[in-house]
């Protein structure tokens, strides 16, 4: 899941200012998840923008230009209307938004990680997407999302007790997480293995697929 | 333990079996290297060689290879030139221990560094583009083969040495000893451990290390008042400063004569960590002591100067 958190509304109301005619548009996926941009936080905006705004859609995956042709489809005339479009949806979707409408687009939403949901309001980073997974020799820990220094032959010195220093010993190392784990897979050998410096030149710049 | 040809004194002592001391030196966030200076020639005579941090606490400081370039050229004391992974990428810091070969310098460690949060810019972005595995393994490269990473011929020599850090303190210990391990094959020349006070984990941590061919050389920090002491036993985790130790030294806090309470807590100082040395060197197969005496340099001559006589060149 995407994990997103509301922007200040100062921030919001700052940005919006300029503009008279609003439209707001949320998420229908991720943020609906995490309770930042589904039905009612697009409302709640709604009643602390009240003045300019034209109208409030949450489209199913703000990210999928498919889907904004789909879901905005009988909202054009709103589109066509305003002058901006506050996104309460991730970089992603808001991206896509603009890409559909053709208008100014304003981030609602500050766009996180992507994380494990345990229960709302408890998100944990369990990705950094970087194009070269290495859970199966790690015991399924990601040392790339969970070590803070995205060491691949942890841990560094600064673990006690299997906690980071990072955060104050609040956070388990992720080495002596993966440690734990290949010890009772029975294959530590992967632990004490040599990972060489990685390739990082697919993340050296903006990333396409494009098949067709 | 090493076969391979010795480049700095520091390893030259080593490997005539030696027990060596080495001291430390932090550049500060200054351009004046008068202080640097002094530092050096306050250990001189008495370590084979200083370490020189590289932005300890992730703070912006001047840089570690000028001034270890500095205290060579200037004191002749030689450097370790400390190394963090977190400042620069595999580019920058394949330029620096080229710069660092070129300008003479023999010894560097290789350290992860503190994490950008402890900065005094915390807002830095943290690079680890390798780690320090991943250093020890290009350094092995420029030094063995001449190249880079990637196989690119380099001109000239490089004649380092790449030294590696130990956590005696570490627990759970067992993953820090398998990524020692990992280190060591990859050819690590020595290694320098983090901060100990109490003999027990220590010489624990020097038995496990027997296995391996590695020189070991253990940390001290010397306290320079109760505070100091204090925040080790209270800050640190895994440290734990010994309760007679500390109860010395805060007798010590209340003296007023300012000169007696210098003079006071050298003494206990010198007596503690004098029988620390004393039973490392008599006990175990420690290669030496490093003193990290960062702010309280004027204990490293009363500390050494009797076994340094015979453990220096």
């Amino acid at each position: 899941m995407i994990i997103t958190k509301p922007k200040p509304l100062e921030r919001i109301l700052e940005m919006t200012e300029p503009f008279k005619r609003v439209l707001i548009v949320g998420c229908g996926t991720c943020a609906t998840e995490v309770q930042t941009g589904g039905d009612k936080q697009v409302k709640e905006m709604a009643e602390k923008l009240k003045g300019k705004v034209v109208g409030t859609v949450v489209v199913e995956s703000p990210c999928d230009l498919r889907i904004d042709r789909r879901d905005l489809k009988g909202s054009r005339k709103l589109v066509d209307e305003s002058d901006a479009v506050l996104a309460l949806c991730c970089g992603a979707g808001a991206q896509t938004l603009m890409d559909y409408t053709g208008k100014i687009i304003i981030p609602g939403l500050d766009t996180l990680f992507v994380g494990k949901i345990e229960r709302i309001g408890n998100y944990y980073e369990r990705c950094r997407a970087c194009a070269d997974c290495v859970l199966f020799e790690t015991g399924g820990i990601c040392p790339i999302a969970r070590c803070a220094k995205g060491l691949l032959n942890g841990p560094c010195g600064g673990q006690a007790d299997g906690k980071c220093e990072v955060g104050e010993y609040t956070h388990d190392c992720a080495w002596v997480l993966a440690y734990n784990a290949l010890k009772d897979q029975g294959r530590l050998d992967l632990f004490t293995q040599f990972r060489p410096p990685r390739d990082r030149s697919a993340k050296a710049q903006p990333q396409e697929i494009v098949t067709r | 333990m090493m076969t391979r040809e010795a480049y700095s004194e520091l390893m030259k002592a080593i490997n005539a079996g030696r027990f060596v001391f080495t001291g430390e030196i932090e550049p500060l966030k200054t351009t004046d290297l008068d202080d640097v200076i002094r530092v050096a020639e306050a250990h001189k005579g008495y370590v084979v060689a200083c370490n020189v941090t590289d932005n300890p606490k992730a703070c912006a400081y001047l840089s570690s290879l000028v001034a270890s370039y500095v205290i060579q050229k200037e004191v002749g004391m030689e450097a370790v030139y400390q190394m963090t992974v977190r400042d620069r990428n595999r580019l920058a810091l394949f330029s620096d221990l080229l710069g660092a070969a070129a300008l003479g310098i023999k010894n560097v460690l290789a350290l992860s560094g503190d994490h950008t949060t402890y900065s005094d810019n915390p807002g830095a972005m943290p690079v680890f583009d390798i780690d320090t595995a991943q250093f020890v393994f290009m350094v092995r490269k420029m030094v063995d083969e001449g190249v880079d990473l990637e196989g690119n011929k380099i001109g000239g020599d490089v004649k380092l040495h790449v030294g590696i850090a130990g956590n005696p303190n570490a627990d759970p210990l067992e993953p820090e000893l398998l990524k020692i391990e990992r280190k060591i094959d990859l050819g690590a020349d020595f290694m320098q451990t983090q901060v100990v006070f109490e003999m027990e984990p220590t010489k624990r941590f020097l038995k496990e290390m027997e296995k391996f061919p590695i020189p070991v050389i253990v940390g001290i920090f010397p306290c320079k008042s109760y505070g100091v002491a204090k925040f080790f036993d209270e800050n640190i985790p895994g440290v734990s400063v010994p309760g007679q130790f500390l109860e010395k030294l805060k007798k010590i806090d209340n003296i007023e004569d300012k000169e007696l309470k210098k003079r006071s807590i050298d003494e206990v100082n010198v007596d503690y960590f004098t029988d620390f040395i004393k039973e490392i060197k008599k006990t175990t197969h420690a290669s030496g002591i490093h003193i990290m005496a960062v702010g309280y340099e004027r204990l490293v001559k009363p500390l050494v100067e009797d076994f340094s006589k015979q453990s220096l060149p």
